[in-house]
């Protein structure tokens, strides 16, 4: 599509120091898109919770994006462990991040619920042993 | 009120002074845990914590934070110090417990 922008991210594993600089770029670009400042805190909170997740979860991984002048659709793709039980990892509070990361701040069992909360369409595709594919939508409005 | 009346109230240490000071203070928050702050945040607040790690400062530029104040004799480590720098994120601390930071703020505010 002629309207496209994509760009790619690749996300270090355990790198805290970048973690956050994908979302960061993102909210830039779309920033200077002139996308609504609501649209855009909804796309950062959402990219960075996933970020973070790759970071924390999943040996890191690469996130493609792709914005239309309808749409921002974040593809987070990793080859880590998997998620065993998606319901679980869907309830707020529920966290299997190691105390080094609670440390951080995080691990508060928000990421994944965040993620759903502030994308308007959120698909988990995981496999153990294989990797997670997280596509989220957030419509420009 | 502005960030930069808050800074210049010398209430608080100075660690980095931000760009876009001029902003006006949208209110308060107060949390430790960075998914919960990464979603409630407001933007253009202050907020007051004990994290004062890298993150902290990737989550206030990604919520647009007026300004980071950091309790309890918190400081920011290197790697932190530098984002804030880079990132042009305003952040200041103090020896206060967090209530008493924030409320410092808030009789500001509403004074």
């Amino acid at each position: 599509m002629e309207d496209t922008i994509k760009l790619e991210y690749i996300v270090s594993a355990e790198d805290f120091t970048r973690a956050g600089e994908a979302s960061s770029d993102l909210k830039n670009i779309l920033k200077q898109m002139g996308v609504s400042p609501d649209t855009v805190r909804k796309v950062s909170i959402a990219m960075y919770e996933g970020e973070i997740n790759m970071v924390i979860h999943a040996n890191g991984g690469v996130i493609t994006v792709f914005v239309t002048p309808k749409e921002v659709t974040m593809i987070l793709k990793d080859s880590g462990p998997g998620i065993p039980d998606i319901d679980k990892a869907m309830q707020a509070g529920y966290s299997t991040a190691p105390d080094n990361i609670r440390s951080l701040g995080f691990g508060a069992g928000m990421g994944l619920p965040n993620m759903k909360k502030y994308s308007d369409d959120m698909k988990i595709e995981t496999e153990l042993g294989v990797g997670t594919t997280v596509t989220m939508t957030v419509r420009i409005c | 009120m502005t960030i930069k009346e808050l800074i210049e109230s010398h209430v608080f240490e100075t660690i980095n002074i931000g760009d876009d000071t001029e902003r006006t203070i949208s209110g308060l928050f107060c949390c430790d845990l960075l998914s919960i702050a990464m979603s409630k945040a407001p933007a253009d607040s202050v907020w007051v914590t004990v994290m004062g790690n890298i993150n902290t400062l990737a989550v206030a530029a990604l919520c647009d934070v007026g300004c980071i104040i950091l309790a309890e004799g918190v400081s920011l480590d290197e790697a932190a110090r530098t984002k804030a720098l880079q990132q042009h994120i305003s952040v200041l601390r103090t020896e206060q417990p967090i209530f008493d930071a924030a409320l410092s703020v808030y009789e500001k505010l509403h004074a």
